[in-house]
């Protein structure tokens, strides 16, 4: 694995793998020293350029504790309003001793570009990029998933057989195509619902089944997950294209209620990648159940980016070096 | 005296060779009355295996001039035009300032003039500033030095119905023709490309097939109304074929232009994201170019126009949202068109379909007098003699445009441009421009 840049671009293996790795980080999160010294020497980059706390922290919690020194560059807008271009930004940073470059980004693709134009060599690492991808992320559900519905048995596992059901602004969403495409790669069935409106066209090409109708979903699909996406109130109005009619009418067809949680399978959980807008897409009911996995998904992104750290800058070596397991 | 030149041997649009003899600007003489005519300064050039086309037009080119001289200029564009095998360029009017008033077409054409590389025909913008509220003077620019026929918002579609409708009527009285840039803004807000399948993948905002054809369902019935002929630009989608297809046989004035690039390129290209693809209209379907190809070979679509769109290295070598929409095409024309249209055999398509499609047609709709003739004595001497047989790698480092943003680097053309002359005088020779500007 050279870059991270797009969750379809993982083989099974791979998946398996970093899934794993992040078992093995998350067991050495439980000590009392959470620090390995893996990384130590290395200087990871996270390149901001679109707002976003939650996930720039999440990365530096992860390099810091493989001891790697973290360099924190935020800017909001794109190249163009910032005055200086993505590619000088990228070099001036690899200039300062950057080992990798870990970006968000609104413009779908930049990091595709950073990582093949040949601006800068270290390895890439896409935190979200415009709509298009968000694979740590992808890589935190599945793990979540994993461990809750595999239990025990979830290391070397894939999701094969698993039903995932996910909801809402899915045209607008880097999650749900991360999703989509992971969750194929591990074997699961997943099921899109959302209004035709927020559904992109050529969406029938994806490999996933579509509808429109979540109460119908829930009740024929009786899903093991079901993952609500966020929805920007903002999408309504017609200036931003009118996607929907109103956040109400949003919340009673698409939002997960309590009689839709109700009507899930007991065993069901419910994920969302936050922030949620509670009592549009989610209700606070779902939120705090003890189905959420929400806050699940928030810790065991820390031990996913450790993961996916960790194989790509360690991974750059001819071998592996040990992880200290031993307390 | 200009000098005299003898072309030994090219064919005639493909098919019978012959002799040409150039004179003081025109074809002076053809066959054995050339080989006879030709005095003792005649330079002979030995064009055996070449095609000679007359000059190629091109209804459809961005020269940037005023404004954007760092990604090209008159002097550049029409260099490149030149090797390109153009004898006369339209400049299109989305310029800096817009080309919307006789003062600015007027330099553009005496920028052209000066250069003196092919005929510069500026367009008229149709809007004041190309803000699509209010009919810029078109008349006056019509009656300019300038002799404007062709007119066009292209960058932006003239959305507004009404607004349609009076440009289409006006320039009745002088012979006009509105070029439509055919994309309703509502429908392409913030789109970046083709939406479909591709888009759907790569979270780039779409630009919906309907949104081209939706505005040319409209024009076409809007020029049927009020009597008018009505071009359509770079049309791209299989839709917009059938549309054209449907309003000639109905009887409706509507002539329609196809890029290059829309006959060869199509959409999966963009999956590494790269900017070089960025244009507009966007790449589309591996069907949609089948169909603009069936189309251009029927007649439902008239030219081939370049949309010649330059653009600089800092406008490209970025984000895909944040790039410049356009890419070159003056010097890569011929040879795409060739790919696209002769060496697959699909159709029933030669050399003297290119000279129609690329040099006969557009100088009818932009009514431009001396250009795109039979190459017949007494005729202007604007032709081209292209190899059709000389497969030619693209190197954007080789080209005579100021900008770089060809899609085609690296790609190896079926037919190469051997010379141009424009008005009697030759501006490339052996494949190479002729910046030694010779009058003796």
């Amino acid at each position: 694995m050279r870059h991270l840049l797009s969750a379809g671009d993982l083989s099974r293996e791979e998946a398996i793998d970093i899934l794993d790795t992040a078992e093995t980080m998350s067991a050495t999160q439980q000590r009392q020293i959470k620090k390995l010294p893996t990384l130590r020497g290395l200087t990871v980059v996270n390149l901001f350029l679109e707002d976003s706390t939650r996930t720039r922290i999440s990365f530096e919690a992860a390099a810091k504790r493989l001891s790697a020194d973290v360099i924190n560059f935020s800017a909001k807008g794109s190249s163009v309003s910032k005055g200086e271009s993505l590619k000088d930004t990228a070099q001036t940073l690899e200039a300062m001793g950057a080992d990798a470059v870990v970006i968000r980004h609104s413009a779908s693709g930049a990091p595709h570009r950073l990582a093949h134009t040949g601006w800068i060599d270290a390895p890439v690492l896409n935190a979200g990029d415009g709509s298009h991808q968000h694979p740590t992320q992808a890589l935190l559900d599945a793990y979540t998933m994993r461990r809750r519905l595999r239990a025990a048995a979830s290391r070397g596992a894939d999701l094969r057989g698993l039903r995932v059901v996910i909801v809402g602004d899915v045209l607008h969403s880097r999650v749900a195509r991360s999703n989509v495409d992971l969750l194929h790669i591990l074997g699961a069935d997943v099921l899109l619902v959302a209004p035709p409106t927020l559904l992109p066209v050529g969406v029938r090409a994806w490999p996933c089944e579509v509808t429109y109708d979540l109460d119908a979903a829930i009740a024929s699909h009786q899903p093991d997950a079901v993952m609500m996406l966020r929805v920007q109130r903002e999408r309504m109005s017609s200036e931003a294209g009118g996607f929907f009619p109103s956040p109400m009418e949003y919340a009673r067809r698409y939002g997960l209620d309590a009689s839709r949680l109700a009507a899930m399978p007991e065993h069901a959980i419910v994920m969302h990648p936050g922030p949620m807008n509670r009592g549009l897409e989610i209700s606070a009911a779902a939120a705090d159940s003890h189905r959420s996995t929400i806050r699940e998904q928030v810790a065991n992104g820390v031990a996913v980016r450790m993961a996916v750290l960790y194989l790509l800058l360690a991974g750059r070596s001819e071998s592996r070096p040990e992880l200290p397991l031993e307390a | 005296m200009s000098r005299t030149y003898l072309l030994q041997g090219p064919a005639l649009l493909g098919g019978q060779a012959t002799d040409l003899l150039l004179a003081d600007g025109v074809i002076a003489a053809t066959g054995p009355d050339a080989r006879r005519a030709a005095g003792a300064g005649t330079e002979v050039i030995d064009a055996e295996g070449l095609i000679a086309l007359p000059g190629l037009v091109d209804l459809h080119t961005h020269l940037r001039e005023p404004g954007r001289e760092d990604a090209e200029t008159v002097a550049s564009g029409t260099r490149a035009a030149a090797a390109g095998g153009f004898t006369c360029v339209h400049a299109m009017a989305n310029t800096d300032p817009v080309a919307d008033t006789a003062g600015v077409v007027e330099q553009v054409y005496h920028l052209g003039r000066d250069a003196g590389w092919v005929e510069v025909r500026p367009v008229g913008a149709v809007t004041v500033g190309l803000g699509g509220t209010r009919l810029a003077e078109l008349g006056a620019m019509a009656d300019s030095a300038a002799a404007v026929r062709v007119f066009s918002d292209d960058g932006k579609c003239v959305s507004d119905p009404l607004l349609m409708r009076r440009a289409l009527e006006y320039v009745k009285a002088f012979d006009g023709v509105i070029a439509q840039h055919a994309q309703d803004p509502r429908l392409t807000a913030g789109a970046v490309m083709h939406e479909g399948r591709m888009s759907a993948d790569l979270g780039l905002t779409g630009w919906p097939a309907v949104a081209e054809e939706a505005i040319i369902a409209r024009d076409v019935l809007l020029a049927e109304h009020v009597g008018s002929r009505v071009h359509i630009c770079h049309l791209s989608t299989a839709g917009a074929v059938d549309i054209v297809r449907w309003a000639k046989a109905r009887g409706i004035t509507v002539t329609a232009e196809v890029t290059p690039h829309h006959l060869l390129l199509t959409d999966d290209l963009l999956a590494d994201y790269d900017p070089v693809y960025k244009v507009n209209p966007p790449l589309r379907t591996a069907e949609d170019v089948e169909a603009v190809r069936a189309g251009l070979a029927d007649g439902t679509i008239d030219i081939v126009a370049t949309d010649h769109a330059p653009h600089t290295q800092e406008d490209k070598d970025c984000e895909f949202s944040a790039a410049a929409f356009g890419m070159t095409g003056l010097e890569t024309a011929v040879g795409v068109v060739a790919e696209a249209m002769i060496t697959p055999h699909q159709h029933d398509f030669g050399w003297a379909d290119i000279a129609r499609v690329m040099s006969t047609a557009p100088a009818r709709i932009g009514r431009v007098g001396g250009q795109g003739q039979p190459l017949t004595a007494g005729a202007p001497a604007h032709l081209t003699l292209i190899d059709p047989a000389a497969p030619t790698p693209v190197d954007p480092e080789g080209q005579a445009s100021a900008s770089r943003n060809t899609p085609y680097a690296g790609r190896v053309l079926p037919a190469a441009v051997r010379a141009t002359f424009y008005a009697g005088r030759p501006t490339v020779l052996d494949g190479h421009l002729q910046d030694e500007r010779s009058t003796s």
